[in-house]
């Protein structure tokens, strides 16, 4: 089964090709130029290297963070990126969802924001509501029951990205 | 207490389907162990030496006499018809069908009750103490700002994978009976000079492997800003709290790392972003969830009862459980009454069926159909008229309640140890059980009051460490044995206790107990309780006593091992 995207509610096709930490480094110059005209999401040290560079290629650039990576590194950048990704080494590190909440509402950050890595449908709800509106299942997902995790809860009680006011102010 | 309205049925009953999807998922082979770990555990279920084990929240310890009869009823079809109060103020079942879970927690929803975050690695439930609104002396009643945390606590989206488990505690009474110091977050309801209410948070206190007492990071937060402050404090938690080994994975170990003014200072940071934002409380919502703990229907009664002074001038045994087991209430010609779950021959916190039943009849019947539960695994009912306090008493004594060792070496705090727990180095309810049978219930008056805890495993669920004698069940090459420690406090001057010395086997536990009891007996001034002894003339008095000639070699392998 090849992976699935969904976004901003639905199935959708990934027109992004993903570079993973190794595949840049020393050679980023050689390996960006089998990419040329792609839209490539780009490890965080590549960007910060090679931002310029990465800005001038045709194709469109996103930026990934691993889940110990600050979304601070791009408090610069955020208007210059339609997308960023964050990482799930597991689905049971956390990290990236006070990072989504972080780029969301203390930064601003209006691009889509992608969960990568081991991300399974029984995360998802929390995700979307910590700002993710793109997930890139893990490749056995199905997406179709991803899609129904997406609605698991009618309401919640917090204050969330995908509804700013908490339940105590909502409250009929 | 606090009524479930329409949209928290709704985001129950949602909680329920998902879980039961998911768990016919798992038997399906779906989802793997790894993967359906975490959603087990958030919904209370651990996996167990024998069978699951199933752990309810009892949100900040409060339940109605209904609760407990569906508590009741699921113990007996689908369990082994008893169950065991925890030192989170929650219940848990030690033997229900993994497949028949989502059925129990159906049920659970009918009475507002849930599984929700009682383990895993998510905030957990909210205790405070078992006092709470009825006691004499309180700044403020802490029931309403725990429900007002276990909201907003409730699926929280973002911390439902921290590093490791988060514990919350409140206390709004002057006297600490909920061992807010050593929680990941202790907070102390205060009042400022204008008379505004706030907290004073500690943070990063906790037992377990490295048991530390919470420090100040903040001296008094207004009430409106609890839930942004506390956010803030998860958020630096859950970004930097370490992931790359378990036993250093609690807030604490963040704290003591990074400084506690460093992490201040980056909750600091975090709060101001989100400050004064849409998560701060508005005086309506304190108002709306204030309501639910308003004094019941008490009536108007005389400060003195005469049928009390008559019952205790008649009756010793109810005169002795009445000074041990009976508060002081706010309210004049009322009581707070606590059930002592530790009768000798019964697992410490142990209920049947018949008594949970029998307990919410006399909840109705006496203290308006509710009750708390201690963290110290017993019973409150907080409104009882002192006029019905011998009827009562009566009562209980027909179903092996009346035990009157409130506060006494016997009304042990006590894990349920090796007999269930998975984890667990070694037993510890039959250790209760012998320190029981070998104290005379003269004896344990003389001695006054003491506590006792035992944990079988150094994750201390038994809080081992802030009992006055701690006993802590170690593996030593793969028998089983008990490490002593002295000197340990859960009040408001909490204590760590310090080891005593090598580790002892299980048949030599009561004997030094009971020379340590002696220590005391020996040295203790006129109506100087235990505690207050041992800090006074220190460990050496004790070690000499459990040690003191004894072969020399023993020491030594101990203090190798």
């Amino acid at each position: 089964m090849s992976q699935t995207l969904i976004k901003d509610g639905s199935i959708s096709t990934d027109n992004w090709v993903l570079l993973a930490a190794d595949t840049l480094g020393d050679t980023q110059a050689d390996k960006l130029a089998q990419h040329d005209g792609d839209d490539i999401i780009v490890p965080l040290n590549c960007w910060l290297e090679i931002r310029e560079q990465l800005l001038a290629r045709p194709g469109k650039t996103g930026v990934w963070l691993q889940s110990n990576e600050t979304p601070l590194a791009l408090a610069e950048d955020l208007s210059r990126l339609p997308l960023i990704a964050l990482n799930f080494p597991a689905f049971s590190d956390g990290r990236a969802y006070s990072s989504a909440r972080e780029l969301r509402q203390n930064m601003g950050y209006t691009g889509e924001l992608r969960a990568i890595g081991d991300v399974l449908r029984d995360q998802l709800f929390y995700m979307a509501r910590c700002g993710f509106n793109a997930f890139a299942l893990r490749d056995d997902q199905n997406a179709d029951a991803a899609l129904g995790a997406l609605t698991d809860f009618r309401d919640a009680y917090q204050a969330s990205v995908d509804r700013p006011e908490p339940l105590f102010r909502r409250r009929a | 207490m606090y009524r479930y309205d329409n949209y928290d049925h709704q985001m129950l009953a949602d909680r329920v389907a998902q879980f039961r999807d998911q768990t016919s998922r798992y038997l399906a082979g779906q989802l793997s162990d790894s993967e359906f770990l975490p959603l087990r555990l958030q919904n209370g279920l651990y996996v167990q030496r024998l069978a699951p084990m199933l752990r309810i929240a009892i949100p900040y310890g409060m339940l109605s006499s209904t609760q407990l009869r569906k508590l009741a009823h699921i113990a007996d079809y689908y369990d082994k018809g008893y169950a065991h109060l925890t030192t989170r103020q929650n219940i848990q079942f030690n033997w229900p069908a993994l497949a028949e879970v989502p059925d129990i927690l159906a049920h659970l929803a009918e009475v507002e009750m849930h599984a929700i975050q009682t383990s895993g690695n998510c905030i957990r439930n909210t205790t405070t103490d078992q006092f709470a609104g009825v006691s004499a002396d309180e700044v403020e009643d802490a029931r309403a700002y725990c429900e007002i945390i276990r909201q907003w606590s409730t699926f929280h989206p973002e911390f439902a994978y921290l590093p490791r488990k988060f514990k919350i505690a409140v206390c709004g009474t002057r006297r600490d009976q909920a061992a807010t110091q050593v929680h990941d977050i202790g907070l102390y309801i205060v009042r400022n000079d204008a008379g505004d209410i706030g907290f004073r948070v500690l943070v990063g206190g906790g037992l377990g492997r490295t048991p530390v007492i919470g420090s100040e990071i903040c001296e008094f937060l207004p009430q409106q800003h609890l839930l942004s402050y506390l956010d803030a404090i998860l958020r630096v938690y859950n970004r930097e709290g370490r992931r790359d080994n378990k036993y250093k994975a609690r807030i604490k170990i963040l704290v003591k790392e990074s400084g506690v003014d460093n992490f201040r200072d980056k909750v600091e940071a975090e709060w101001q972003a989100i400050k004064d934002g849409p998560m701060t409380l508005t005086q309506d919502e304190v108002e709306r969830c204030r309501a639910f703990f308003h004094d019941p229907a008490y009536k108007d009664l005389p400060a003195q009862s005469d049928t009390l002074k008559q019952a205790l001038s008649s009756d010793v045994m109810f005169a002795a459980w009445y000074q041990q087991n009976v508060a002081a209430h706010k309210k004049q010609g009322y009581a707070i009454v606590t059930i002592c779950v530790k009768k000798t021959g019964f697992a410490p916190g142990d209920l049947d069926s018949a008594q949970m039943r029998f307990v919410a009849d006399m909840a109705d019947t006496y203290s308006f159909g509710e009750m708390r539960i201690a963290h110290t695994q017993n019973i409150v009912f907080a409104d009882v008229e002192q006029d019905q306090l011998y009827q009562l008493w009566q009562n209980l004594k027909t179903q092996d309640l009346e035990a009157d060792n409130l506060g006494l070496l016997n009304d042990m705090i006590c894990c349920p140890g090796g007999d269930f727990c998975a984890l667990a180095n070694a037993k510890s309810i039959p250790i209760a059980e012998s320190i029981q049978r070998r104290f005379s219930h003269e004896e344990l008056r003389d001695i006054g009051s003491v506590s006792l805890n035992i944990s079988g495993c150094m994750n201390a669920c038994g809080h081992h460490h802030v009992g006055n004698i701690g006993i802590l069940g170690v593996d030593k090459k793969g028998e089983e044995y008990y490490q002593v420690s002295l000197g340990g406090s859960a009040d408001n001057n909490t204590a760590l206790g310090k080891i005593v010395g090598p580790a002892f086997s299980q048949d030599e536990i009561p004997v030094v107990i009971e020379k340590i009891v002696a220590v005391y007996k020996k040295s203790r001034e006129p109506q100087e309780a235990f505690l207050n002894t041992y800090n006074r003339i220190g460990m050496e008095p004790f070690k000499d006593a459990l040690y003191g000639s004894k072969d020399k070699s023993r020491s030594a392998q101990g203090a190798a091992s």
